[in-house]
This record gives structure tokens, C-alpha cells and sequence, in this order.
């Protein structure tokens, strides 16, 4: 059956996304910035992957952990060097910052990796699991999987560890965390670090079986903020359900209507969203 | 002078998610006048406040302003009408000059720039800021702020003024000239002021009549002195037991 | 103003009149971007630099500008004098709409500035579809030769279009002068700096950002009209792009919000550092170089000089200016 096919893709996917969107979540419940690179470093990180798979035949999912340190890495230095400065400054200059540093990341892969499209090689590209009349790329099954141990692990770190409620204390009442003694910059650092290194792992995930071009990223940092903001910037359960809402729409969208739609069908969900309820189904108010 | 008076609140209502904040309150503040809305933190004295300068709508009741029913009006055209308010947290146009945040008050009336511009030195001169006038607003100690937030208020040339705890944060020798200054305000041009305060010492000196709101209802009015010695008063401010001790 | 900036401001002002007679096609043509770029900037201002309201989608008014004037032309052979004015009242109503929408619903901040992205994205994908504008195939306007003088039509030399934004943007200046001198301005500048206290004082914030937007929309679209009459061509894909909206705001943030001189002096920057880094480009054939300093440029002003360069340089040069600053 074709649309159940469809439907289990757009929730695989979905998945994907609501890891993507979760790190821009956590960012702004923490920090309260928008980070308007998002998509481009994740594409940033896409090809460090690529590298890793064409120079040693590292498969995505391998490539991943190293993805995501070194997307925390340069997240935790780009709060700490840059957005720190930053943060009595108006919102519209924050945007603008990010947007700034947006433009570097998607050129400087342009002047390294030219504007062709590249994707990764996997011996498994091409199977499929079969359930009855569902017929399901590995790929597809295998990032999903990804995703949500991402998800997971993520909301781990901020349930159960020390420095993760330490961020959430920060999140809530940033004084408060402060007269309690909370390196705050450093738990700032931290958590723009990890929305980072989560669009990285997501980025790795996609990878599995889209291509990955430079201006790729503009699509994602969109999509990106229709799904935290359906979901509700700040909340890590909106952003994930957020993101398989999403998945499945667009798969939906795409199938039923003209595929070259959907993207119009995204942003009039957003503008409705923005409207309606500019806090989403989950999330707190700005 | 008009029969009844300038503002009257009719059992005004308002819940918030299951809080009923203010709970059928009336009372009138007759023109020319000064009505001090006391009560303890919480007891919706800034609801009452708020709703009155069209911030939130009540849920039931009434509000006249000079026989005229404004109970839905949003809060520019509050202003129009004649009313003009003061925020808790003041709210200066910082990055505009100190002349201009009172010129931009004095623009609703006045027919030209020029005209509006000799309004707002007036007003500085008058509340003692006429040397900052070229400074931007967010330059100024917050007795300033206050004080530019008040002639900001009046450039809109209000029958009546709302005073939303304009005391707070100011020292007694500070009190007492806002005191002398809205005293000569009101007897000179006959405005008419409502205010909410927690500095007694204000409400003594300044207000003609007082309303004690608690827990969303009023519990008590009438002159200063009368509603010092109120029992009730006294229970709500101090507890039971205090009151209870001989006086 | 001294009698040296007189000079000084009279030499200018006659430079720029003998321009074309003087100037090499390449530089003429290189004005006109400037032009676009500095008019764009000023119609933007208005919207971010007195009122305080971010929006990233001014791509939509130009894309409506620019496809109602040459679409009435190509089908109804209209003149793109009245095609601008239709163009105009097209994204005047879509700003208005937006607006209406957007404050009716408390949408602030970074938030409208995604509704503005959505709306034009949205737009995008439309027009993508629009059979009677050519939909993603393009619309073209047939091109007569380029030193038939037609100003009926908009068909001529890179000269004609030079005078023509050069009309524009001093109108455009001296209707900001206007406005943020006026009622209007000071009304709006309250808005931005705390809506709540503006409206404790009387204003309407709600007509008067919405007139800011109409008026920005109707701006930009004028400037779209032109230019579809310039490239001769449209595409939904590059007409109404995110980064033609981001082009558009980085010239009055490089130059100064809020300023006057600001969008024109960041106009000539970035397209002088545009030209240089495409004959950079072109010498060192690295794809994007150019993005990369023009990204560089716009982190260091935003981050270091987040006033813009204009207020710099008066500063330096003791001239004192009449604007407003958020």
C-alpha cells in the first residue's frame, strides 16, 4: 500500500528532523538566542562526513561521534568567543550575527567543496526491510534508529546529569543560577555546544541518503524553525513530535499533491503556527 | 463641574486561569480629586489599575470616564478620552532625548511640532529637568525617570492621571517634593489623580479619599485617617492577632 | 552646515549629475547597483530603522514590484510607469496584509521576522507555479537595442536607469528627512522604543506600524519594477530569494539603522567591495570567496560597529545629524 509506504518514510524521517530541530530548541530555551546557522552547520558537518567516507570509507553512522564532537567544539567556542558578547545586545542584532556567521559557514564550503552535490557511499544503500505489503529502506530505518537514541541520550544528559539540571536551572531563572554559584557562560558554552552537536549527528543521519550541497542548508535552517516552532522553541518533546509532524506532512504533501509544493505547504503551516500560537504545542512562551 | 464623578468603576471583574484577581470592586474618584487604591502585594491593586487604562478587559462591570462608558476602550484611546498613566517599571524612549519623550506626550494635543516642542520644555522646567533635555532618556537616575515619566503624562494635557506606585524607590526628602508637586497640580489646574501606593507616608499626605482593596475585593474606604484605624484594614495589613491588641 | 561641507556637498552633487558623461559604461552600471542597492536600503530603513520591525522577506515586495510591472507590460503592452504604481499598490497590500496580520496576533521580534520569511518563501513557490507570469521558466521583456532612448517603456541606456535611481533615491531621502522629523517619526520611534508606553500615550501603534510597512512595501516595490525593466528578466527562484532580502537589509545595517546617510553610504560599500571580490574571483576562481568577505564584512560591523559606519564617520568628520538610532 503506497500511502503507508509514504507515511512510514515521512515518520523515519520525521524523526531525523525532530533531532535537528531539538538543538535549536535547546538553544533557545537555554540561551534565548536564535541560531540562525543551524542548517548551515549542519551541512558543515555533512562534509566532514563526506570527507571521512570518500578519504577512508567511513560510514556516516560511524563518522557521527566524531561529527558531533566537533560540532560541540565549535559551538561551545563560537557561545564563548562570539554570542557571550553578545547577549545584552537586541534581538535583531543577535539574528544578525548568526545570519553573518550563516553566510561564512555556506561559503567557506563553497570555496572548499565546490557547489556540486555530493553524497556518501554505503555498501547498504540500496537494501530494504520488508513487513507485509511495507517495503522500508535500511538507510532510512538505520538514521531514524539514530535519531531517536540522539534523542534520547540527549534527554538523558539533561535529566539525570549534574551539569545537565545545572542547564536547566539556568534555562528557568538565570539569576537565580548565578547567586547559586553557576558558571553560567560556561553552561551557555556547553549547551550551544550540544544544539550543535546534535544538528551534526542529524546531519550524519541524512546523509544516509540525501545529497549534500552548499545551499542545502538555507532549506534546513527553515525547516528547522517550522519545526521548533510548531513544536514550541524550548521544549525538547515539541521539537521531536514537531519534527515527525512535519516528516509526515511534507511526505503526504509531497505524494498527494505536486512534490515541489510541500515546501509551500511547510511555511503555510509556519504562518499559520506564528499566528496562532507563536509558542507552539508544547513550548513556553518567548 | 459634572454631576457625578470624573471616574466611576462599576463591580469591575477580572480572573486570571482560575485566580479571581479582582472580584466586584467599585468606587468613584469625584473630579478635581485624589484617590489613593491600597491594599497588600497581590491584592489586585494593579489589575484594577490596569484594567481602568484599557490594558486588560474586565470580565464583568463597568468603567466611566466623564459619563461616557470606555469599559472596552484599548489604551490609546483611553488617552484620547483624557486619561493618562505612569507604569510601575518606568518605561522611558531611551534612545530619544529627554525633550522628546515629553514632546512625543504633547504631539496628541498640541496642533504643530513648535507648539508641542514649547509644552515639553514647560513640563521639564516644571519637574525640574530642563538641563537634560538634549540627554537621551536612558541616561537618567531612575528619580529622573520618574519624574520624566510623569511630565511625559501630563503633556497629554489628562483630566485624569493614574499613578501606578510612582513612590517606590524614592527617598523621603523625594516623596514629600512629588507630594508638593501633584498638590499644586491639582489645585491649580484641577486634575484629577488615582493612584496606587505602598509608601504610606504619601497616601497620608497626599490623597483626598482611600480605597483598601484585599485579596481582589475592597474592604474598606474612606478618608485617610478613618481607614488607618479600620479594623478590617488593620487585620489585613497586619494579621489577626495584631489587630485585635488594644490600639 | 559649514561652509566647507557646502563645497564639499555641491561638488558631490555635481560629480554625480556629469557621472554618465564622464564615467565608462562598466562604472555606470556599477552605480546602478549601488542606486538599487542604496534606494532598497532607505525603503527598508524605514520599517527597520524608525519603527524597529525586523523583516527578512523584503524580497516579496520587490518580486510583486517587479512582476506586476512587467507582466501588464508583456501581456497588455502597459507602460511600466503605471505597471510601478500597480506593482506598488500590489506589495502594499501584501505588506499590509502581513502587518495586520502579524500585530493583530502580537507576532513580535524574531518572530515576525520569520512571518516575513514564510510569507516571501511561501510567495516563491507560488509564483513557481503562476503560469501567466511564466511561472519557474521565467518572465522575459523583450529587449529593443539598449541605445534607443524609450523612457515611455524603460528602454535604454544604463544612463537612463542611472538618473532615474539617482531621482529615486534622493527622493527616498528627503521623504525620510520628512517623516522622521515629523509626528510620524517621533510616533514611530516611541513604537520601537516601548509600544506599551506609546500607546499609554495616545498612539495608534497599530495604523502607524501598519502605514510603516505599507510604505516600506510600496518603496521597495518601485525599485522592483525598475530593476525587472533593467535585467529584462524574472525568475521566482532569484527574484524573490532569501538572499535577495538579506542583500537588501545589509546595506543600511553596514551603513547605520536609522540613520539617513547610512543605507547610502553601505550601498556604496558593498557594492564596491562586490565588484573587487568578483575580480578577485575571477583571478583566483575560488567559488564563494565573495560570499566569504562579504559575510566577514557584515560580522564585523554587526559585532563591533553595531551602529553602522555613517555615525562612525560623522563622528570623525564633526558633523552632527538629525536622525534616529534604535
Amino acid at each position: 500500500m503506497l500511502s503507508l509506504n509514504i507515511l512510514v518514510q515521512g515518520l523515519l524521517t520525521g524523526a531525523i528532523y525532530g533531532l535537528m530541530a531539538l538543538g535549536l530548541s535547546v538553544i533557545f530555551g537555554v540561551i534565548r538566542v536564535v541560531n540562525f546557522a543551524h542548517g548551515e552547520m549542519m551541512v558543515a558537518g555533512m562534509y566532514v562526513a563526506i570527507v571521512l567516507n570518500s578519504r577512508w570509507g567511513v560510514d556516516p553512522l560511524l563518522a557521527l561521534p566524531v561529527v558531533a564532537v566537533l560540532l560541540f567544539v565549535t559551538g561551545y567556542l563560537l557561545q564563548r568567543g562570539l554570542i557571550n558578547r553578545l547577549i545584552d545586545r537586541p534581538h535583531y542584532n543577535q539574528f544578525l550575527v548568526l545570519l553573518a556567521v550563516s553566510i561564512l559557514f555556506t561559503s567557506s564550503t563553497l570555496m572548499i567543496f565546490g557547489p556540486d552535490a555530493r553524497n556518501a557511499q554505503v555498501p547498504y544503500a540500496f537494501d530494504s526491510y520488508e513487513l507485509g505489503s511495507l517495503v522500508v529502506d535500511k538507510v532510512r530505518v538505520l538514521a531514524a534508529a539514530g535519531a531517536l537514541v540522539g534523542v534520547a541520550a540527549l534527554w538523558a544528559f539533561f535529566a539525570l546529569t549534574r551539569t545537565g539540571k545545572s542547564i536547566r536551572a539556568c534555562a528557568d531563572n538565570q539569576l537565580g543560577a548565578q547567586v547559586i554559584g553557576l558558571d553560567v557562560k560556561r553552561l551557555y558554552a556547553v549547551t550551544f555546544g550540544l544544539g550543535c552537536a546534535c544538528v551534526g549527528a542529524a546531519g550524519c543521519l541524512l546523509l544516509l541518503f540525501v545529497d549534500v550541497q552548499p545551499y542545502l542548508a538555507s532549506d534546513y535552517t527553515l525547516l528547522a524553525f517550522i519545526i521548533v516552532i510548531l513544536g514550541g522553541l524550548g521544549s525538547m518533546p515539541g521539537a521531536l513530535i514537531g519534527g515527525i509532524l512535519v516528516g509526515v506532512s511534507e511526505a503526504l504533501a509531497g505524494f498527494f499533491i505536486d512534490p515541489s509544493l510541500k515546501s509551500m505547504f511547510s511555511f503555510g503551516l509556519l504562518i499559520l503556527v506564528l499566528l496562532a500560537r507563536p509558542e507552539g504545542l508544547l513550548g513556553r512562551a518567548a | 463641574m459634572s454631576a457625578g464623578p470624573l471616574l466611576e468603576v462599576e463591580a469591575i471583574s477580572k480572573r486570571f486561569r482560575g485566580l479571581q484577581a479582582v472580584d466586584s470592586v467599585s468606587f468613584g474618584v469625584p473630579e478635581g480629586r485624589i484617590l489613593a487604591l491600597i491594599g497588600p502585594n497581590g491584592a489586585g491593586k494593579t489589575t484594577i489599575f490596569n484594567m481602568i487604562a484599557g490594558v486588560f478587559q474586565p470580565d464583568a462591570g463597568h468603567i466611566q470616564f466623564a459619563g461616557r462608558d470606555v469599559t472596552r476602550l484599548r489604551p490609546h484611546r483611553i488617552c484620547e478620552a483624557g486619561v493618562a498613566r505612569t507604569f510601575q517599571l518606568v518605561k522611558p524612549f531611551g534612545a530619544l532625548g529627554v525633550l522628546e519623550n515629553v514632546m512625543v506626550g504633547a504631539l496628541r494635543r498640541a496642533p504643530s511640532l513648535a507648539a508641542a516642542r514649547a509644552d515639553a520644555e514647560q513640563l521639564l522646567a516644571r519637574f525640574g529637568l530642563a538641563e537634560k533635555a538634549q540627554a537621551p532618556a536612558a541616561s537618567l537616575t531612575l528619580p529622573e525617570r520618574k519624574r520624566l515619566e510623569i511630565a511625559r503624562a501630563l503633556a497629554t494635557r489628562p483630566r485624569l492621571l493614574l499613578l501606578d506606585e510612582v513612590m517606590s524607590g524614592l527617598r523621603p526628602l523625594e516623596i514629600d517634593a512629588m507630594v508638593a508637586v501633584f498638590r499644586d497640580l491639582v489645585r491649580g489646574t484641577g486634575l484629577t489623580i488615582l493612584l496606587t501606593e505602598h509608601v504610606m507616608r504619601a497616601v497620608m499626605a497626599l490623597s483626598d479619599r482611600v480605597v483598601v482593596v484585599h485579596h481582589g475585593q475592597k474592604i474598606a474606604e474612606g478618608a485617610p485617617a478613618e481607614v488607618a484605624r479600620d479594623a478590617r484594614v488593620l487585620e489585613c495589613y497586619l494579621g489577626r492577632q495584631r489587630a485585635e491588641a488594644p490600639a | 552646515m559649514r561652509r566647507g561641507s557646502r563645497l564639499a556637498l555641491g561638488a558631490l552633487v555635481a560629480v554625480l549629475l556629469a557621472l554618465p558623461l564622464l564615467a565608462s559604461n562598466y562604472i555606470i552600471s556599477v552605480m546602478v547597483l549601488v542606486l538599487f542597492a542604496a534606494y532598497l536600503g532607505q525603503a527598508w530603513n524605514i520599517m527597520m530603522g524608525y519603527v524597529g520591525l525586523l523583516s527578512i522577506g523584503h524580497a516579496l515586495y520587490a518580486g510583486l514590484g517587479g512582476y506586476t510591472a512587467a507582466a501588464l507590460f508583456v501581456h497588455w503592452g502597459l507602460t511600466p510607469w503605471i505597471g510601478m504604481l500597480a506593482g506598488m499598490a500590489v506589495a502594499s497590500l501584501a505588506g499590509g496584509a502581513i502587518g495586520a496580520l502579524g500585530f493583530r496576533f502580537g507576532v513580535t521580534g524574531v518572530y515576525f521576522a520569520l512571518l516575513t520569511i514564510a510569507f516571501a518563501e511561501f510567495t516563491r513557490i507560488l509564483f513557481d507555479h503562476f503560469g501567466w507570469v511564466g511561472a519557474s521558466s521565467g518572465l522575459f521583456l523583450p529587449v529593443k537595442s539598449a541605445t534607443v532612448l524609450d523612457l515611455v517603456n524603460l528602454r535604454g541606456p544604463p544612463a537612463m536607469f542611472y538618473y532615474l535611481m539617482l531621482a529615486l533615491v534622493v527622493a527616498a531621502l528627503v521623504l525620510s528627512r520628512a517623516l522622521i522629523r515629523g509626528r510620524i517619526g517621533y510616533y514611530w520611534q516611541a513604537i520601537r522604543e516601548d509600544q506599551d508606553a506609546a500607546e499609554a500615550l495616545g498612539i495608534d501603534a497599530f495604523r502607524c506600524k501598519l502605514a510603516a510597512v505599507a510604505l516600506s512595501a510600496a518603496m521597495t516595490a518601485a525599485a522592483g519594477a525598475i530593476q525587472a525593466f533593467y535585467y529584462n528578466n524574472l525568475y521566482p527562484g532569484s527574484v524573490f530569494a532569501i538572499g535577495n532580502s538579506v542583500e537588501l537589509m545589509s546595506a543600511p545595517i553596514v551603513g547605520g539603522l536609522g540613520t539617513l546617510g547610512g543605507p547610502i553610504l553601505g550601498a556604496l560599500l558593498l557594492t564596491v567591495l562586490g565588484e573587487v571580490m568578483t575580480a578577485l574571483a575571477s583571478v583566483v576562481h575560488l567559488d564563494g570567496i565573495k560570499q566569504w568577505c562579504y559575510g566577514a564584512v557584515l560580522l564585523a560591523i554587526v559585532v563591533l560597529r553595531p551602529g553602522g559606519l555613517w555615525p562612525w564617520l560623522m563622528e570623525r568628520l564633526g558633523i552632527a545629524e538629525g536622525g534616529s538610532r534604535p
